[in-house]
């Protein structure tokens, strides 16, 4: 299984976890994990996703992203989990 | 799972303390392109490499974009070109030039001669080339071994390598000295080194061979932070735990780089490489661990330390290490190392100490450009003896400052920097250097 990191940061706003969880729906992407917090009105969403039943390259699927990123006026940013267990665990 | 706070921690490291993968080096033999015309071998290599290299740096930035780690450079080394130069080589280092601008990559390594017990025909004839090549060429560096623990000090070798700094920096003077940067005197050279100017594939390599270079000094600075006032065994236990993270993330992406390019992976070498970027420097680590600038007493001891601790904490992250591993010291490279040398904290002596106890040597230090071509030996010869005795890499990588003196700057640009031209002891070695011969390999290389 390929994972993917999803990082979500801006401003709250309503309709965010939505948007992001419908344009990954559309790619076929199932999302195995969420979790999401507000600090100071500033939004921080880490979704953990599983990118095998895209079947994309993952540049396209990143830069199909580029929609909501535009839409939601928010940084968004995918990286693979590799890099995470590589690094914590033994 | 991972947890939120380790996720925040990798992020942190790459965002805010400059955390990167410094180099993918493709190694890749040249052996088979020899030939006794040496328009004929200049163009089979030039062909070799630009197949075998054309999707390094694709690939490389591939990586980069998915798992969003920084690679800083994508690079060559290739079979020491004495090896394959039946004749005239500078038709090859401009062949290796066009073939690394060709495939993108921003140094290859290899003009080269392996001449720690004496020269060949071809070897004399490529040391004679490098400051023409070097002035020539843009990409390409130059590294020559003079010494081993097995073989002793080539002390021919060390006095003509003085002479061909000189000359080097006399050429490229308009640049700085520029080409100097490029040309690396080594002791105990190591085949497999991923890092620039010395990288050469040697001929203990396979066809071709993927080492990657990681770095994150800023890393291990901030962790130390963390640790103010701590005893060393604290400080110690630090540095290897924030290696082995750095050292894993350099694992994955040799890991990828070969999958991807069917290439097998090599090593991961365990450094810490500065830039001279504030946040990533070496210097400061040392700082951090309590002293007031790099070249203070307690200098050598902390980087012991230090280079230890890379050591033990990168070992277990990575299933082959090699290259040169350990903390690099450059001087223009570093921007805490510049500073040391610039309030003059930090002399050519205490640099020779330290290169006792860290991975390499002299590295990117301006000198005056009125210096000897002996004195430039000479110093050669002192750090070749420190790599001889101790078993260990060794190099000097230094930039004569034509037309200038003690004090002033050069300025290389890039990664490698700028440096104050630092003093150099004068007094004479002419009659020492004039000898040549070879001082015999010590006692302790008799281990079998």
């Amino acid at each position: 299984m390929t994972k993917a990191l999803i990082s979500v940061t801006g401003l709250d706003a309503t309709g965010i976890i939505a948007k992001v969880a419908t344009k990954l729906s559309e790619m076929n992407i199932n999302i195995l994990d969420i979790t999401q917090t507000i600090l100071g009105g500033y939004f921080t969403m880490m979704m953990v996703v599983d990118l095998d039943g895209a079947h994309r390259k993952f540049a396209e699927i990143d830069s199909e992203l580029d929609s909501v990123r535009q839409e939601l006026n928010m940084t968004i940013h995918m990286q693979r989990m590799d890099i995470f267990d590589a690094m914590h665990r033994v | 799972m991972i947890e939120t706070g380790e996720i925040m921690q990798t992020l942190r490291m790459i965002q805010e303390e400059n955390f990167d993968i410094r180099t993918i080096t493709l190694g890749i033999n040249l052996l088979d392109c020899s030939d006794a015309d040496p328009e004929v071998c200049a163009r089979r290599v030039y062909d070799k490499i630009c197949a075998t290299a054309a999707k390094l740096v694709a690939t490389g930035e591939d990586i980069e974009r998915e798992f969003a780690i920084p690679i800083v450079n994508k690079r060559i080394s290739v079979t020491p070109v004495s090896l394959i130069a039946q004749g005239d080589p500078l038709p090859i280092a401009r062949a290796l030039d066009r073939a690394a601008r060709e495939v993108g990559v921003n140094f290859l390594g290899g003009y080269s001669a392996l001449m720690q017990k004496g020269a060949t025909r071809a070897d004399e004839r490529l040391l004679a080339s490098i400051p023409e090549a070097l002035a020539e060429t843009e990409l390409l560096c130059s590294s020559v071994n003079v010494a081993s623990t097995r073989a002793g000090i080539n002390m021919n070798a060390v006095r003509e390598m003085g002479e061909i700094i000189l000359k080097t920096a006399k050429l490229t003077a308009d640049r700085d000295g520029l080409g100097c940067a490029k040309l690396v005197v080594f002791a105990n050279a190591v085949e497999d080194n991923p890092f620039m100017a010395g990288a050469f594939c040697g001929v203990g390599e396979p066809e071709s061979v993927i080492n990657v270079g990681v770095s994150g000094p800023g890393v291990v600075k901030r962790a130390l932070e963390e640790v103010r006032g701590a005893p060393f065994d604290i400080v110690a236990e630090t540095v290897k735990r924030t290696a082995f993270k750095i050292t894993r993330v350099g694992q994955l992406v040799a890991r990828e780089a070969s999958q991807r390019l069917g290439i097998p992976f090599g090593i991961v070498d365990l450094s810490l490489a500065p830039t001279p970027a504030r946040g990533d420097s070496v210097a400061h680590i040392l700082t951090e661990m309590g002293l007031e600038a790099a070249g203070a007493p307690g200098t050598t001891a902390a980087l012991a330390l230090l280079n230890d601790a890379v050591k033990k904490g990168g070992v277990m992250a990575s299933n082959h290490v090699g290259g040169l591993s350990g903390a690099f010291i450059p001087v223009s490279e570093d921007i805490g190392m510049i500073e040391a040398a610039s309030c003059g904290a930090l002399t050519l002596e205490k640099l020779e100490a330290m290169t006792c106890v860290c991975s390499v040597g002299l590295d990117m230090i301006a000198i005056p450009g009125d210096v000897s071509a002996a004195t430039i030996s000479g110093i050669i010869a002192d750090e070749a003896a420190i790599g001889m005795v101790n078993s260990k890499t060794t190099a000097v990588r230094v930039i004569p400052a034509i037309g200038k003196q003690a004090g002033d700057t050069v300025e290389f640009g890039g990664l490698l920097g700028h440096a104050p031209v630092m003093p150099v002891n004068r007094f004479a070695c002419e009659d020492f250097i004039a000898r040549g011969g070879r001082i015999p390999a010590p006692l302790h290389s008799l281990r079998n």
